[in-house]
């Protein structure tokens, strides 16, 4: 089986829409229709959250969303179950997203297996440090044809970021600011510029997708601007209520899509 | 393994045999690197050296006493010295590491600091050094925890600090630490996080205990002059992240003879589902930045801890002692709230020293040592009790 990531990135390679949602939020069991509905409303590809309880790196949006999923029941454990009949309803990219802990205790290996067996393309894990991947864990990712995605940011060195573009594939994932996700963006344009200027001039062999703080068609089109597409994570889960309905989701993608 | 061989510090890539590292978002990666990659420099340089320890002798008043404890020692039959950490200016042995960071802080030309609390403690040191600097100081607690203890909130307030609630998760030291940790995310340029205990990512928990170390230096230099050998039998202390631990096991753990006990927090009974007892009841995994022992689901969800004493009251261990555990250097061992209490209870009644009661659980194993009567103990005395007058009150109906 190909890497629909990859395949994707060969067929297109700008204005791309990436939505991060969190599974098992609002309801236990409304991780495949939230998908679903984001597909059908014209969404690239999906990343889809595996909750933990201390989520250093997100901001209150997906903090409320990660405590409330886990309070659901949600678990790796009950999203691969979930996600058993994934590929007969979904045909875009699918990534798993989330902390390195809940990994660790349900075996890296075994993890792995289990995303390629139920159609995932990618994993993005943003503490496991690089050369943890390396070293121990690089050849379970290959195995079962899984892209692994790093993060990198404006405080990140070029020697970083190259080192980064080697290991991965499928696509690097660049904030757009040193930030928690959900944050508005404090940076000044020029300051932006430059680093996705100095990205541009390093001549990466990966694609590029920027995230954190994009929330609305404007921000959406200026990192398409500068990379090959943009991320929207919490913007997204904010407008999730307790009951989700397709048409508001079709809403908001079109928001920023049309 | 050949048990000569095992090496009880840090190595190269931030590991204590196979705990530490540095599992950390790339948003902290800058941060983290520009430490690992300065602190050793900084701290071996002389200068700091010797302004480190000018201050930790004119400000913090140290050299602690290692006091004799006579009456405690005939009650149970052998020879008991008390490391009087709890006589450090702000009350606990936290203000020798706040201390070393604020100066390695300014070093690294930060004008900004953050830190986590639980009890306060830490948070009190990390404001007192910052008003001694002049550096703004920020403290995330609990909200709970802010609650519970307000005469330290009121200190860090008075000393000029912001007290920010952490209202997410369980509302305590653990999501005070992740608040702290968003900050820095957020504020990676001007900031330096001042980590409390011997936990976080590489090099933290390395550098805290290397300035936590003092304790155990000066006890070697201190028993030598008393007994003649600067080696006890027993070296003792509480573990909640294990910081004063490791300072009083640090200059020990190549002394073989030298047995290390480490008292973790039973809170109500290992099996009472309300405990930090971590080595008994956690597994591998990683929190706040480093592989070690934490207590947490099957499905690697943290869960939430408990003691009477909010010092200890945190799911996991510094690596270090995790290490210092799979390898048996160190024995582990846990004490409930109640034998924490009568531990208080008796070194106050007996040697008229009312201790924190995260101290008291290192205190409470002596009831279940056997002693032959020509041992030499040391046990860390971590803080004083005054913060922990109002547990007593209540618990003692004082």
């Amino acid at each position: 089986m190909n890497n629909r990531l990859i395949e994707l990135f060969k067929n297109k390679n700008k204005d791309l829409l990436s939505v991060y949602f969190t599974a098992g939020y609002p309801q236990l069991t409304d991780t495949l229709v939230i998908a679903k509905a984001l597909e059908e409303a014209g969404a690239d590809f999906l990343e889809i959250g595996f909750p933990y309880s201390d989520p250093v790196a997100d901001g209150p949006t997906i903090q409320h969303s990660s405590h409330v999923a886990l309070e659901n029941g949600m678990s790796l454990k009950v999203l691969f179950k979930q996600l058993e009949n994934l590929r007969r309803q979904i045909s875009v990219p699918i990534i798993l997203m989330g902390y390195v802990n809940p990994v660790l205790q349900y075996g890296v290996e075994k993890f792995c297996a289990d995303a390629a067996r139920v159609g995932v393309d990618g994993v993005i894990v943003p503490d496991l440090p690089m050369y943890e991947y390396e070293e121990l864990y690089r050849e379970h990712f290959e195995n079962n044809n899984l892209s692994n995605i790093f993060l990198i940011t404006p405080q990140s060195s070029d020697e970083r970021i190259r080192k980064i573009d080697e290991l991965s594939s499928g696509f690097i994932y660049a904030l757009s600011s040193s930030s928690t996700t959900g944050n508005k963006l404090a940076v000044e344009a020029s300051q932006t510029e430059k680093y996705f200027e100095r990205l541009k001039s390093l001549k990466l062999n990966n694609p590029l997708m920027i995230g954190f703080g994009i929330n609305d068609k404007n921000s959406f089109q200026k990192a398409c601007s500068s990379a090959n597409g943009a991320i929207i994570g919490s913007a997204f889960v904010k407008t999730l209520s307790s009951k989700v309905e397709g048409a508001k989701i079709k809403q908001f993608v079109a928001s920023i899509i049309e | 393994m050949n048990k000569t061989a095992i090496n009880y510090y840090v190595d190269e890539r931030g590991y204590f045999g196979d705990f530490g590292g540095a599992y950390i978002p790339e948003m902290l990666y800058p941060n983290v690197e520009e430490l690992r990659q300065n602190y050793l420099s900084i701290i071996n340089d002389p200068a700091f050296q010797q302004e480190f320890r000018e201050l930790l002798k004119d400000y913090v008043g140290r050299e602690t006493p290692l006091f004799h404890a006579k009456r405690l020692s005939a009650h149970y039959g052998t020879t008991i010295y008390l490391k009087r950490e709890d006589l450090n200016h702000t009350g606990a042995h936290k203000v020798n590491n706040t201390i070393g960071q604020i100066l390695l802080a300014e070093k690294l030309g930060k004008k900004r600091i953050i830190a986590e609390t639980g009890a306060g403690q830490h948070g009190v040191a990390t404001a007192t050094v910052c008003a001694l600097r002049g550096l703004e100081c920020v403290v995330y607690m609990g909200e709970i925890d802010i609650k519970r203890q307000a005469p330290n909130v009121a200190r860090m307030k008075m000393l000029g600090a912001k007290v920010v609630p952490a209202t997410s998760g369980s509302k305590t030291l653990k999501d005070a630490t992740n608040e702290a940790m968003r900050d820095w995310i957020n504020n990676p340029v001007d900031t330096h996080y001042i980590i409390g205990s011997v936990v976080g990512p590489h090099p933290y928990p390395d550098m805290v205990a290397r300035f936590q170390s003092v304790i155990s230096a000066e006890i070697k230099k201190q028993l030598k002059e008393k007994t003649g050998s600067e080696l006890p039998d027993y070296v003792m202390a509480c573990v909640g992240g294990g910081s004063n631990a490791m300072g009083t096991f640090y200059h020990f753990l190549e002394d073989e003879s030298v047995q290390l006990i480490a008292a973790e927090a039973a809170g109500l009974g290992v099996d009472s589902g309300k405990s930090a007892a971590t080595t008994i009841l956690g597994q591998e995994g990683v929190l706040h930045g480093s592989r070690s022992i934490l207590m947490q689901t099957e499905d690697g969800q943290v869960v939430e801890p408990h003691s009477i004493s909010a010092g200890l009251d945190y799911p996991g261990i510094g690596p270090q002692h995790a290490h210092l555990f799979k390898t048996g250097r160190g024995k582990y061992v846990a004490v409930t709230d109640d034998e924490a209490m009568q531990a208080a209870h008796l070194l106050t009644r007996l040697e008229g020293i009312i201790p924190a009661i995260e101290s008291s659980h290192a205190l409470a194993y002596l009831e279940k040592m056997t002693f032959r009567g020509d041992e030499k103990l040391v046990v860390c005395l971590s803080g004083r009790g005054d913060k922990d007058l109002q547990t007593y009150m209540d618990y003692f109906n004082l």
